[in-house]
């Protein structure tokens, strides 16, 4: 810690602060603007395309990137590969900043964001899909937060209650893992009701058993990819347990994401054939659609399957890096770029300024948080007062 | 909500990666028809009467307190630009032309007020509602604004007050909700010069509609556009033109748009009630490696420690022997009490040597 207030005392204007620094004033001066004017002001929103990037990254997205945190912690307290422990909580603490920062964002994009309770507490649409996904991400946010407490409190010194809440790990886990089953599939799902907007190659049934797959994958390459950082960054911060381990980590996790890879091309191709989409394979769409599947998972795919038979580390983490721009692709091709196909160019939707302004705002704000969080709680180092307890 | 055990074994089956037992899009549907509220009403649009006069528009807005818009409604120059309802339009007449010839046909288009509304279905706080009137309407008091019933809707009708900083409203027609329950008729309707809309139950409507499709086959297509699609619409349409060249879609389907998000809704039980067993069901499996492993971890510990005592033991009876012949060689030498005594003293000797290797061994062994 101290040398990192040294850091700070020495220049605030380190580019990291800088760049940071101007994004977040940026995005301070569309968040006056969203609040006074109105969606219309900031936005390239109109009726036929009543969703834009803010629901397509920063929902969908981050939703599916900050999977990490459940993997992760199912892979260490569920199937009790103990060897991955230390990814854990690096995992818990960017899920928990990840769906914090979702639920931010839909502050900007909802109407009415002081009602954003009421599907819970006010007025229940079941028979909505969003309504799902609303009161998952609810529990899961609470979830979320339960489990990346005793960080926090072990740098308060909060002995007692951290003790308790430690004994919850295993029921807060798989209660996290029902919850993300339950919206991750249910994000994709919230696209079905619309079968006549989406182009079918990316409308499917399966759209659901996708939407939780590609989950998985997206979670495990982002605790890959985040690990690559952290070592950059804070490799300072990390104890020797947490050092060891990482390795293990970035392999074993290269594998598991392989394995998935490669069954999500299996439903995804089994998905087309059920369809009978294969004529679509030929047209521009059909294209674009193999461009996704083939260049952003098959490929990556082989690529972790290689390194990790080679142990080639930076291999896997380059791997990782496309495997997490494919999951944002698929996302965006759902949300976005798939969506409303027939309808003529010039009605189509393309992000404004602003709307990428308020996606780097929130981007950077979770950025540095977590780094006020990792330079000052236990995430990549056991507390030396709690070392044999879990 | 019922699903067929067809779909449901389907998203079962997915979701435990065999896609073997699979439904097509096409048959993924649900069992139970809703043919809308007894009695409930619908207007009928006979295409072929309308002569675009923007009536209908204009009484739209005055019933409805709308912002008069830039364009007065008798200029019809506004017709040569495909239109869609807005926040400040709940319904907009088009016309189409067929090769820039022939007469042009006219369509107003607002809310077909579905008999089972995707938009209704979608929205995640009841704040839209298909009632008893036929009528699918909104309340503003519950609406979060988050725009899901317009991604939902297949006709692309609701429009959103995207420059209302903290109050946006979705706005749509309302079929005229207010009027009917005050027994008056919609607005459009009354101010219809060519009764291009006919306003009634929407069974009666459906009767006129085939009459007419009688009476004039060639007048007509043999369709009511409404009837079936998305699982049928309050608002039936009639046209001398294929639908789909006067803007209309025809590869909607005719299943009602909760059908296609039933399935899904369904897997939630499922996996609520499934997921904590497997889960505790991994978790005692891995548990139980571990305790597995950790009994062969003590079983190979004490196998090694029996071996190393096989070994000890061979050594200790080398050590006897060794001494044994020292005790012979030292009988020889010495007159017998001295060699007692010299026995005696390597006996205890070896008791001390054993002691040291193998110390819980040697009681035993020295016997
Ligand atoms: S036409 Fe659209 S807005 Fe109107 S009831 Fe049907 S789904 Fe809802
Ligand atoms: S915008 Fe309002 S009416 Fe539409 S789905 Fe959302 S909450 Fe419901
Ligand atoms: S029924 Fe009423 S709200 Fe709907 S288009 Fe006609 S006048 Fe407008």
């Amino acid at each position: 810690m101290s040398q990192e207030t040294a850091r700070v005392n020495e220049s605030i204007f380190t580019p990291f602060n800088v760049i940071s620094g101007i994004i977040i004033i940026a995005g301070l001066i569309v968040t006056v603007l969203r609040f006074t004017k109105g969606l219309g002001a900031v936005t390239n929103l109109d009726n036929n395309n009543p969703w834009g990037i803010w629901i397509g990254f920063d929902l969908l997205c981050g939703v599916a990137l900050a999977a990490g945190g459940f993997v992760t912690s199912a892979a260490c307290y569920i199937f009790g590969l103990k060897r991955y422990h230390s990814a854990v909580r690096p995992a818990i603490l960017t899920a928990f900043l990840g769906y914090a920062l979702v639920v931010l964002a839909l502050h900007y994009d909802v109407g009415r964001p002081w009602r954003l309770p009421y599907p819970i507490f006010i007025s229940q649409g079941t028979t909505s899909l969003l309504f799902e996904v609303a009161l998952c991400v609810f529990l899961y946010l609470s979830v979320l937060f339960i489990e990346y407490s005793p960080a926090a409190l072990e740098w308060l010194g909060l002995k007692k209650i951290r003790s308790m809440i430690v004994k919850l790990t295993l029921v807060l886990t798989i209660f996290g893992v029902i919850l993300s089953t339950l919206h991750q599939s249910s994000l994709g799902a919230l696209f079905m009701i619309a079968p006549s907007k989406l182009h079918p190659l990316w409308y499917s049934n399966y759209l659901m058993v996708y939407f939780f797959v590609s989950s998985i994958f997206a979670g495990l390459s982002m605790v890959i990819f985040e690990g690559t950082l952290a070592h950059r960054y804070f490799h300072h911060k990390m104890d020797e347990t947490h050092l060891k381990e990482s390795k293990d980590v970035a392999f074993g996790f290269g594998k598991a994401a392989s394995f998935v890879m490669m069954g999500y091309v299996g439903i995804k191709l089994i998905g087309i054939s059920i369809d009978n989409n294969w004529h679509y394979l030929t047209t521009g769409w059909g294209v674009w659609y193999l461009f996704e599947l083939i260049g952003f998972v098959a490929l990556p795919a082989f690529i972790y399957a290689i390194a990790v038979r080679e142990k080639n580390l930076r291999l896997v983490q380059s791997a990782s890096l496309i495997s997490i721009i494919g999951v944002v692709l698929n996302r965006f091709n759902i949300s976005l770029v798939a969506f409303n196909w027939q309808l003529p160019s010039a009605e189509r939707y393309f992000p404004s300024w602003s709307e990428i302004v308020i996606s780097l705002f929130v981007v950077t704000l979770g950025i540095v948080v977590y780094r006020f969080i990792v330079t000052r709680m236990p995430i990549f180092y056991e507390h030396p007062d709690y070392q044999h307890d879990n | 909500m019922g699903i067929s055990r067809r779909q449901f074994l389907g998203f079962l089956g997915a979701a435990a990666g065999t896609t073997a037992v699979s439904v097509k899009k096409s048959e993924a549907a649900a069992n139970k028809e809703f043919k809308g509220y007894p009695g409930s009403f619908g207007v009928l649009h006979d295409t072929t009467r309308c002569i675009g006069c923007r009536k209908c528009e204009q009484a739209c807005n005055k019933v409805n307190e709308l912002p008069l818009p830039k364009i007065p409604f008798d200029d019809l120059s506004v017709l040569n630009t495909k239109r869609r309802t807005q926040q400040d339009a709940y319904t907009v007449v088009n016309r189409f032309v067929e090769n820039n010839e022939g007469q042009p046909v006219f369509v107003k288009s607002q809310c077909n007020h579905c008999l089972e509304p995707a938009c209704a279905s979608a929205c995640f706080v009841k704040a839209l509602r298909k009632v008893k009137t036929g009528a699918v309407i909104y309340d503003a008091s519950l609406c979060v604004g988050c725009r899901y019933c317009m991604i939902a809707c297949p006709f692309n009708i609701p429009a959103y007050e995207y420059n209302n900083p903290l109050t946006p409203r979705i706005m749509k027609c309302t079929m005229c909700h207010p009027r009917i329950e005050k027994g008056l008729i919609p607005g459009c309707v009354e101010s219809c010069p060519k009764e291009a809309l006919t306003f009634g139950p929407r069974e009666k409507l459906l009767k006129t509609a085939r009459q007419r499709i009688e009476k004039y086959p060639d007048k007509y297509i043999d369709y009511i556009y409404g009837e079936s699609e998305m699982g049928g619409t309050s608002w039936l349409y009639l046209s001398g033109r294929p639908f789909k060249e006067i803007g209309m879609r025809e590869d909607l389907g005719i299943q009602p748009a909760a059908t296609f998000t039933s399935g899904p809704l369904a897997t939630v039980p499922v996996i609520v009630g499934l997921w904590p067993v497997l889960l505790t069901g991994i978790y005692a499996i891995s548990k139980r490696k571990e305790k597995i492993s950790e009994e062969e971890r003590i079983e190979a510990v004490s196998r090694s420690v029996a071996v190393a005592g096989e070994v000890m033991k061979a050594k200790l009876a080398a050590l006897k022997d060794t001494m044994t012949k020292e005790k012979e060689a030292a009988i020889n030498l010495e007159v017998r009490r001295a060699l007692e005594e010299a026995a005696k003293k390597s006996e205890s000797e070896q008791q001390a040597e054993s002691a040291k290797d193998e110390p819980s061994d040697t009681s035993k062994e020295d016997k």
